[in-house]
């Protein structure tokens, strides 16, 4: 009798059980509806001498802007907020923190190793719960400090929000300059916060579509050189590029299969526009689809094993999957709208397309046998949507409406205002690279 | 069997040679079932030939075929009568002049979403081409391509712009 009273008080006493003190596990929702960006605090990290003064301010800078980009956090700093000496950076004084209302605290270090690189050292505190949540050193060139900077956005963004990363990546897109009736279109890379960007084609032939290999070392895309369109596929390191089918058939919309070995593409011949797959290094292409109309957009599922395409062989363009082999094709678009270019996400469960309709394209997800459709967009013209490698956001192009101006936009699969994505002139067809290695 | 093998592999040697080196054309084109558009599969292959436009033919050809372009409806590639004479009128110009070739070329408002409109402008220039091989244009001169929306004429987000914008332009070529 005696014994549960007790226990009771213990519950309610200073000293109470654990369960009851521990502050929840800290935390970001991903899932729907509108949650408060966490406070995190960023601020310059400590440079021992050698390694190069300004890279903690800058470090710090490319890990808060990364963390914003995700919709989030609201990082605090660096600019504004104080910096901490190396000790501090593994024992943090958590209640200089809270004070500046930060949940979290990303902390870390820079300084020289003997082999030339630099070792940048990644901390994440709660700073609530007082305590260390994660921590990872990274190794890297100097002038590759970025890559570390994202990689310790990454740790914090996976550590915080459940996900996979995906912050450590590059985007490939068409810039484009100039009128609608006069458009000058290149391919341009960048890193996926639009540093490091460069072109890859010299604007001379009109270039289409570019996406990315599965380990992101080369690029298939459709160009208008010697005014003939047709696939190509080009080195990303070297820029050197080769006609993917031999001759002169009209072939566009190309992508890579996951396991890289094949490229699914279109052909238009006779009025008449089919998928057909090639190995990637070359050979005889293999027809998959043969119904009167036009059938285009193909895209592979994360397991190689189907594809989804879109095609007008019913009157208007719906979407369509078969198996890889081009048998057991069947439409899975009933919703009233017409659906365009259609990308199978990674984790497998949804498919991106554009949804046409009233006058507007629209960006949108739903599952792989049609089901559950969700809007993420609401614009005049958003269509073309990649990726990103977890599967969590969807990049596109917007156009305006009138000038034809296009850019790169990104939204969350869970909803939310696209965001713009920075590139020094307009873009459009954006595909996101998977995790750099 | 063999056979399919041997031209995989040879088709697979071509590949991973440099771009820039003559290779036989593979011959994809499905099995031809519109009896206009004749049996063979266009202009010969060879992909070190590119297409290079002829702005004093292309004058000439205006000024006597009366346009070089035809037009058509929203989503639409089936001729018109208006499109089929200016075609007729083409098609005399080319027999008129046996040594010249064209690329009839497809276009698409920017209504439709990018891919789809490489097919649709794809259908427009195939009907033009085949008017044109039904009045007697030698379909080896002829070679079809598609621009999309990518060469709009017209600048307008309106009616009247993406009238001007669904089109088939013969464009002369050496």
């Amino acid at each position: 009798m005696k014994k549960p009273l007790l226990f009771a008080l213990l519950l309610t006493s200073a000293f109470p059980a654990m369960a009851q003190d521990d502050p929840p596990p800290l935390e970001v929702d991903v899932v729907g509806g509108i949650t408060a960006p966490m406070a995190i605090a960023v601020p310059a990290m400590p440079v021992a001498p050698g390694a190069g003064d300004s890279l903690g301010h800058q470090i710090a800078e490319v890990i808060a802007s990364d963390l914003r980009s995700t919709g989030l956090f609201t990082p605090l700093g660096p600019r504004g907020i104080g910096g901490y000496s190396f000790a501090q950076a593994s024992s943090p004084i958590y209640a200089e923190w809270r004070n500046a209302g930060a949940s979290a605290l990303v902390s870390g270090y820079v300084e020289p190793r003997a082999d030339g690189r630099i070792t940048v050292g990644c901390y994440l505190f709660d700073i609530a719960a007082g305590r260390e949540l994660a921590r990872q050193g990274f190794a890297v060139a100097p002038s590759n400090w970025r890559s570390a900077a994202h990689k310790c956005a990454d740790t914090i963004y996976s550590r915080l929000s459940g996900e996979q990363p995906f912050l450590d990546t590059r985007i490939v897109y068409v810039a484009e300059t100039g009128p609608k009736t006069n458009r000058q279109k290149r391919i341009a890379i960048m890193d996926s916060d639009g540093s490091n960007h460069r072109y890859l084609t010299e604007g001379k032939a009109t270039v289409l579509t570019p996406r990315f290999s599965p380990r992101g070392d080369k690029l298939v895309y459709m160009s208008y050189q010697g005014r003939r369109p047709r696939v190509y596929v080009m080195d990303v390191a070297t820029g050197a590029e080769r006609l993917l089918v031999p001759g002169t058939a009209f072939t566009f919309a190309p992508r890579f299969s996951p396991s890289g070995d094949r490229i699914v593409f279109s052909m238009a011949n006779g009025g008449n526009t089919d998928i057909y797959v090639v190995g990637s290094s070359g050979g005889t292409p293999q027809r998959l689809t043969a119904a009167p109309g036009a059938d285009t957009s193909p895209s592979f599922s994360p397991d190689g094993r189907r594809i989804v395409f879109e095609s007008d062989r019913s009157g208007s363009q719906q979407l369509y999957t078969m198996n890889a082999d081009g048998s057991g094709q069947r439409r899975i678009t009933f919703g009233g709208g017409a659906y365009a270019s259609p990308v199978w996400g990674p984790r497998g469960d949804l498919i991106a397309f554009t949804r046409i309709g009233g006058g507007a394209f629209r960006i949108g997800v739903m599952s792989p046998s049609g089901g559950g459709e969700r809007l993420l967009t609401n614009a005049w013209q958003d269509e073309g949507p990649s990726w990103a490698p977890n599967g969590q956001f969807v990049m596109f192009h917007r156009t305006a409406r009138g000038s034809g101006q296009a850019s790169l936009y990104a939204v969350s699969v869970n909803g939310g205002t696209a965001r713009r994505m920075p590139t020094p002139l307009g873009g459009s067809d954006p595909s996101w690279s998977p995790l750099n290695r | 069997m063999n056979k399919a093998i041997l031209i995989g592999m040879t088709g697979l040697a071509l590949g991973l040679t440099a771009c820039g080196k003559k290779q036989p054309p593979i011959d994809t084109a499905p099995p031809i079932t519109d009896p206009s558009a004749g049996g063979d599969t266009g202009i010969p292959a060879d992909d070190a030939v590119d297409l290079v436009e002829l702005p004093g033919m292309q004058a000439d050809l205006v000024a006597k075929a009366g346009s070089d372009t035809v037009y058509f409806g929203t989503d639409e590639y089936a001729l018109d009568d208006a499109s089929r004479a200016t075609l007729a009128a083409q098609a005399r110009w080319m027999l008129a002049n046996p040594s010249v070739r064209a690329s009839i070329e497809g276009h698409a408002d920017e209504r439709g979403t990018r891919e789809y409109n490489l097919a649709l402008g794809e259908r427009r220039a195939n009907s033009a081409k085949a008017f044109l091989v039904a009045n007697g244009v030698p379909e080896t001169r002829l070679t079809v391509i598609s621009w999309g929306k990518e060469r709009p004429v017209a600048m307008g987000s309106d009616e009247s712009a993406w009238a001007q914008n669904r089109r088939a332009v013969t464009v002369v070529v050496r």
